[in-house]
């Protein structure tokens, strides 16, 4: 018996890391699982993945900075189950390292589009079936840059700082309706994207690795067991908070 | 040791099976819950309190649950005590893997002008001295265990303040203090150390508060956003999965089980 068993679940950006370990783990916890992510061959291959372990999962394309396309990935999570209770909005991008009088106003929105913006339509349309069924637990992709600043990160540290406090005022307004909202806020995580920016054996990786006080960074399986903690009805008095995993990286 | 061990024999597997877990203020509560939940998982639970019989009823059930633990009284804020505790452990079963740093008192409804120094004294004793001496004796413990998992109750009023409980909310700050520093001290050592901060929780500690106050009780519950307090076995289900392998990159955090007061 899995935690999730029964549990139509929505995961953005389920295709690759941190996303796709979510997608994996929430199978295996019994939900059905709706991917929404942009890259269609990965998203084949993440079903492929989650059927051969004996899960059920559907792939639809979406790019969650583009309304229309949340809406149809809602919507077809609602034609192909009937109903929604658990949803990871975890689609986001990085962006460049640079200081903020070289960003310019283009990726600054791109960025912005992507991360909070996204997550503002995916968080809104969700809620909107939740409430229909009474109930469901939402989980958002913010970041220990959503809780601090990092220096060349400006667009991403403000899109997650904002995915916080939508997050916050969330819970607040759907407490009282059976629906929980929470953020998990992760550290640097082993995920293709942090091995493109710090390649294995680097300098680089090192001091990444030495700059969490555990010496280490997450896993994407570790960051996916704390989403479904927070989706599981073991979190059932949490809402609006920050799960933070960071190897210590906040606390100094 | 009072009690025990008494084994009801039958859980041994689960994720904290092999396990030795300690949890203060395991009389009732908080505590209580979530020792009866280490139990279920599987560890050999040793339960301390300064309260004798109702650490005997946590002892008596977890073994009608087929878990296996035991009673030491000892009282945190006595460095003698403390010391003899984790001596006791160690002794009779060789390894400290899980402390829940629990035991807490509370003192409800008084400015801080109405506060006497001795109830600063008695709450900052159990509190934070308390949460002090048992990571001072229980991580050199764990390092002879080979590791070890800490989990400190801290309290919603440990991240801001609130009116009526100002020596509590210092108490409860520092605690989530401690649990930051030591987490850092100890974080390539192979000990994480991490806090929940509770919300309004329906349990004994707040008796004496809704028997003052007529309809307190009432009001309580509809302050947090889910318009209902927390159960103790809530708060025990956050403080068990922090301490299982799931939460490994989990440290140095205060995790708030609070119905959404902190984000107000």
């Amino acid at each position: 018996m899995g935690m999730l068993d029964g549990k139509v679940a929505v995961v953005t950006g389920g295709t690759y890391g941190i996303g796709r370990a979510v997608s994996v783990r929430a199978a295996a916890e019994g939900a059905k699982v709706v991917i929404g992510a942009r890259g269609q061959q990965a998203g084949i291959d993440t079903v492929k993945e989650i059927e051969a372990a004996g899960g059920e999962a559907t792939f639809i394309a979406t790019d969650v900075a583009k309304a229309d396309d949340v809406e149809a990935l809602i919507g077809g999570t609602i034609a192909a189950y009937g109903r929604l209770d658990l949803a990871c909005n975890n689609a986001g991008i990085g962006g460049e390292r640079q200081l903020i009088h070289e960003v310019s106003e283009e990726d600054f929105e791109s960025i912005m589009a992507l991360n909070l913006r996204g997550c503002f339509v995916c968080v809104k349309l969700e809620l909107q079936q939740m409430l229909k069924v009474g109930g469901g637990s939402i989980v958002n992709m913010a970041s220990a840059n959503g809780l601090i600043g990092t220096a060349l990160f400006t667009a991403y540290t403000a899109s997650k700082h904002g995915m916080v406090g939508l997050t916050k005022a969330a819970a607040l307004e759907y407490a009282d309706k059976g629906i929980r909202v929470n953020a998990v806020c992760p550290g640097g995580v082993e995920t293709p994207l942090f091995t493109e920016t710090y390649p294995v054996g680097s300098e680089s990786r090192k001091a990444a690795m030495d700059f969490h006080p555990i010496g280490r960074i997450g896993t994407s399986e570790e960051i996916a067991a704390a989403v479904v903690f927070l989706w599981s009805d073991k979190a059932s008095y949490i809402t609006g908070t920050c799960l933070t995993l960071d190897g210590g990286l906040t606390a100094n | 040791m009072t009690d025990g061990p008494v084994s009801g024999g039958q859980v041994s597997s689960g994720e904290f099976a092999g396990k030795v877990a300690l949890v203060t203020g395991a009389s009732g509560g908080i505590g209580r819950a979530a020792a009866l939940r280490f139990a279920s998982g599987g560890a050999t639970v040793v339960c301390s309190d300064i309260a004798e019989d109702g650490g005997h009823e946590t002892v008596s059930l977890i073994a009608a649950g087929g878990g296996t633990a035991s009673l030491v009284l000892a009282d945190v804020s006595s460095e003698s005590d403390v010391e003899s505790l984790i001596d006791i452990t160690m002794h009779e079963y060789g390894r400290l893997d899980i402390a829940f740093n629990n035991a807490g008192i509370g003192l409800f409804g008084k400015t801080i002008v109405e506060h006497t120094e001795d109830d600063y004294d008695r709450i900052m004793g159990v509190n934070s001295t308390g949460v002090f001496l048992c990571l001072k004796y229980e991580i050199p413990a764990m390092l002879e265990s080979g590791g070890g998992c800490i989990v400190n109750t801290a309290s919603k009023a440990g991240l801001v303040g609130d009116a009526g409980l100002s020596v509590y909310s210092a108490s409860k700050h520092a605690v989530v203090g401690m649990t930051k520093t030591a987490a850092l001290e100890y974080a390539r050592k192979g000990i994480r150390v991490n806090c929940v901060a509770p919300g309004v929780i329906d349990t004994d500690i707040n008796t004496p508060f809704w028997q003052a106050n007529p309809g307190a009780y009432e009001e309580f519950s509809k302050k947090p956003p889910m318009g209902r307090m927390g159960t103790a076995e809530e708060v025990a289900e956050a403080v068990a999965w922090l301490c299982t392998d799931d939460a490994a990159f989990v440290h140095g955090h205060a995790m708030s089980v609070d119905a959404g007061m902190l984000a107000e």
